[in-house]
Formats: structure tokens, C-alpha cells, sequence
């Protein structure tokens, strides 16, 4: 027990050093916190961090995301407790920040009906890599809206931002997670830069075949919480949708109702939480696919049994793997705490690299920043005492 | 007129009193854009109404509509309310 205890206490030693010497490769951590953000530059092994930050001390920063198609360019989602909510850019890859000009609104209302205000940008997806400087923001309240000048100025440009069924879909900030319900995982086909998905948490998931413009639900096959009707979109909670790089076709979905997957052309989703263990359960909020294989994925647990505590089941965190497109599951832990660890790990907080083996990457809601250099095998603690983390991206600096 | 900014939005002004004109509150709310661009959205949301946690001033006398007119000689506080613990 002493020697497990020993282990576990070294593997949280962080492994980050702030004057490490410069990385050889150009991979990177993109950590946004309820406090600001912070890049950790690491290299080939994914062994020596160089922390960059904090930028935008005591801003919330729902999300920080490098635009792929320059290497460079990065935008953050940002507000405070007080100030409205705003989009920050950079093309130094954050050495310097300028302000958008235009951040994401809703249309003014007219006619005396009541109109909507943006609370917080909270997801931000790059467009497809032959539409240079289009990007897309979820926000809530729920809206899609898009950039076509690389964040500079954004436009509610979709149709379901001012339609009544959409709105009433998409719920109150009564209906939605604890602070606000969220339009999230705004995915494009990297086929079609018109074909689209989204999910709306909650309101389900919808694909668009024009761009975004226009919407339907796709919620064959996703459960919802006992006594509710399955076919209203309303009732479906979405946590965190992907789409598998090297098969466009696959979609894997982590919802409030379990561990979901979707092969096109069918729009029923089967539901592949089922072979977890029932200990656990499979509710939890991140997925994360693997950049190459469609049948591997990942998942990180929590607590959604009573009141929702939202912490890892028992106190004990662990990743779960399938590599066989959700028939199986297996428990991927070492080296994270044995027990007692209230923490658990939000939507967007959990990423993979596209080196091989894969580098896995979660943040937690205690502030620690862990990393899976082996395909999540064996854990080792990058960060810790940071605020609470929102998100994390593995992006590969150009 | 004399406009106090609070503390969170000195990145846009980088002093503490700016001058602003209008005839409207409103209309000082856009003047202030124009010399500080960005700032008004984070004080005023696209429904134009005034953002949760900020409060205004007119000579020490709070205002919640951003209509109120205003004379040349009036001064303008733009408080950021204390919140959360």
C-alpha cells in the first residue's frame, strides 16, 4: 500500500519545467482556465514543458484553439465576471493579443419582442481548410455564428439563432448546465466544408448540409432521462461530439444518456456505453477519438448517479479506452490517484496529439494538467494549481 | 464631459477620466466606441441593455436608462459592481 502510495505520489509530481530548455518540435498544450490561459511548449517526447502564461490573468477563457491551416494563429474565448463577453486573436502564436472588432451577437430585437444577448463564446472550431479565415463560434445562450476574416468580425449568420422552434429547442438558462446551456462541438467535414454537425446542450445534435445556415436533429438512437419524449430535441443532452479524422463517416458522442457512435449513412446512433463497467457507468462529458484509427476513442468518467455530483465515480479518475469501435473497454489509470480525487474533467478539457504513439491530454477541475504520452498507458502530472481548466487543446505550432 | 472608468476597462483607456461627449448617455456610450473601440460591448450588451455588473453614475446618482439625456456641465461614473466572494 506504502509503495502504491509512493508511486502515485511521484507520478503527481509535475514534470514541467519552467526554464527547460527549448523544445526541439513544435507541439503544444493550449490550457484555457476560469482565470486565463496558458501554452505549454513541449517537445518530440513530450517530456520538457515550457509554460507560456498566464494570458488574460482573470479572464474566463471557455477556449483557446490554434488555427491549423497557418500553424499560428490562435483565438480565445474570453470574458470576465464582469465585463461582456469578447474574442482575442492572435498571429504570434500569442505573443501579442488584438481584440475582434465585431465579437459574437445576437440580431437586435425588433417589433418589442424580447431579444437575446451572448453571456459567453464557448466553443470555437477553425473552417475547413479551403475556406482560409472562416471560423465558427458555439455560444450561450445557444447560437452559431461565423467569421469569414479570421475572428477579426463575426456575424449570427445561421437561421436557428432567431427561429422560435430552435430557441425554444434550445431552452432557457433553466434548462441548461450549470452555467448556461451551450452550443458546442461545431464539427466540419473535411469532405464538405457545408457539411456540418453540432451538438446543443442541451437540444441534440443537428447536422447542416449548407455551411450552417440551416439545421435538422439527428437524434435516432440517443436515450434520454426516463419519462421524457426521445423525439423532442429539447430533452437530448449532447456533451461532446467527434468526428474520427480518417473516417469522416464516424461519429463518436458522449451524452448526458451514455457513450454514443454514429456510421453514416445511418442517422441511428448506437449506444456503446453499455460495455462499460456498471461500476462506472458511461456518463461523463469529454470524447476524444485517435487521429488515425476510427475504432480507437476515449472517454473520462464521472459521477452522474443522485444529486450529479460530477466527480470521478468513487473518487478514483481513470480514462477509458475502446479500440474496437466501443465493443470493449479498458481502464486507463496509471499513475492518477488511487483514491480520494473529487476531480473530473470537462467537454472541451480533454485532447489528443497526432504524433504516434498518440499523446492523450485532460485538464481537471482542480486545476491539474495531466498527459498520457503512450496512448494513455501510463499518466504523469504536467501542471497543477492552476485555476480550474476548460479546456485543452494539442495543437502543433507551424 | 468627464467619464470615470473602472478598473477592468483601463486597458481601453488607459487613464482613469476620459472626456466623452453626447447628449444622451447613449450617445457617450458611442463616443467613448469611437475613441476606445471594443469598449462599449463590454458594458452594454447587443439588446442595449446595461450589463449585470455595471452600474452608472450620473453626479453621484445612479441611472438605468441609457436614454437619459444629459447637459454639457454633467459628470459620468461608470462603476463596476462588487460581486461574488
Amino acid at each position: 500500500m506504502a509503495t502504491t502510495a509512493k508511486k502515485a505520489a511521484k507520478a503527481r509530481k509535475p514534470a514541467v519545467k519552467k526554464s527547460a530548455r527549448a523544445p526541439s518540435t513544435r507541439l503544444a498544450a493550449l490550457v484555457s482556465t476560469r482565470k486565463g490561459a496558458w501554452i505549454y511548449r513541449g517537445d518530440a517526447g513530450r517530456k520538457a514543458w515550457k509554460v507560456d502564461g498566464p494570458h488574460f490573468l482573470g479572464h474566463i477563457i471557455q477556449h483557446m484553439v490554434l488555427d491549423p491551416r497557418d500553424g499560428r494563429t490562435l483565438l480565445a474565448a474570453a470574458k470576465t465576471g464582469h465585463l461582456g463577453p469578447t474574442i482575442y486573436r492572435s498571429t504570434d502564436l500569442g505573443k501579442s493579443w488584438k481584440e475582434a472588432k465585431r465579437p459574437p451577437a445576437f440580431d437586435k430585437a425588433t417589433d418589442g419582442k424580447p431579444g437575446r444577448s451572448v453571456d459567453h463564446t464557448f466553443w470555437l472550431t477553425p473552417g475547413h481548410a479551403s475556406e482560409k479565415d472562416v471560423w465558427y463560434a458555439g455560444t450561450s445562450p445557444q447560437g452559431v455564428f461565423r467569421s469569414e476574416d479570421g475572428g477579426v468580425t463575426w456575424t449570427s449568420f445561421s437561421k436557428i439563432n432567431n427561429d422560435p422552434k430552435y430557441i425554444e429547442w434550445m431552452g432557457s438558462v433553466q434548462d441548461g448546465t450549470p452555467d448556461g446551456p451551450k452550443l458546442h462541438s461545431l464539427i466540419i467535414d473535411p469532405r464538405d466544408a457545408k457539411h456540418m454537425y453540432m451538438g446543443m446542450s442541451g437540444g441534440g445534435v443537428h447536422e447542416s448540409l449548407d455551411g450552417g445556415v440551416t439545421w435538422k436533429p439527428m437524434l435516432d438512437g440517443l436515450e434520454t432521462v426516463p419519462g421524457f419524449d426521445s423525439s423532442t430535441p429539447t430533452f437530448h443532452d449532447p456533451h461532446c461530439i467527434r468526428m474520427c479524422p480518417t473516417n469522416p463517416d464516424r461519429l463518436y458522442q458522449q451524452n448526458h444518456c451514455g457513450v454514443y457512435r454514429l456510421d453514416r449513412p445511418s442517422t441511428t446512433w448506437v449506444r456503446i456505453g453499455n460495455a462499460m463497467p456498471k461500476k462506472v457507468g458511461d456518463i461523463g462529458l469529454p470524447m476524444v477519438v485517435h487521429p488515425r484509427d476510427d475504432k480507437t476513442a476515449w472517454v473520462f468518467p464521472m459521477d452522474g448517479t443522485t444529486v450529479w455530483p460530477r466527480t470521478s465515480p468513487g473518487g478514483i479518475p481513470g480514462a477509458f479506452v475502446t479500440r474496437n469501435a466501443g465493443r470493449t473497454w479498458q481502464r486507463q489509470s496509471n499513475g492518477m490517484p488511487a483514491g480520494q480525487a473529487w476531480w473530473t474533467v470537462k467537454r472541451q478539457a480533454m485532447a489528443a496529439d497526432t504524433l504516434d504513439p498518440v499523446g492523450l491530454y485532460f485538464g481537471t477541475t482542480s486545476g491539474e494538467l495531466w498527459v498520457g504520452r503512450d496512448e494513455g498507458e501510463r499518466w504523469s502530472l504536467m501542471a497543477r494549481h492552476l485555476p480550474e481548466i476548460y479546456a485543452v487543446e494539442a495543437a502543433e505550432l507551424g | 464631459m468627464q467619464v470615470l472608468i473602472p478598473g477592468p476597462l483601463l486597458p481601453y483607456t488607459k487613464k482613469r477620466y476620459v472626456e466623452a461627449s453626447g447628449a444622451t448617455l447613449t450617445e457617450v456610450l458611442a463616443d467613448l466606441e469611437r475613441q476606445f473601440p471594443g469598449i462599449r460591448f463590454r458594458m452594454i450588451d447587443e439588446q442595449d441593455q446595461m450589463r449585470r455588473h455595471m452600474r452608472f453614475f450620473i453626479n453621484g446618482e445612479q441611472v438605468f436608462d441609457v436614454a437619459r439625456p444629459l447637459a454639457p456641465t454633467d459628470s459620468i461614473q461608470i462603476v463596476q459592481a462588487l460581486s461574488g466572494g
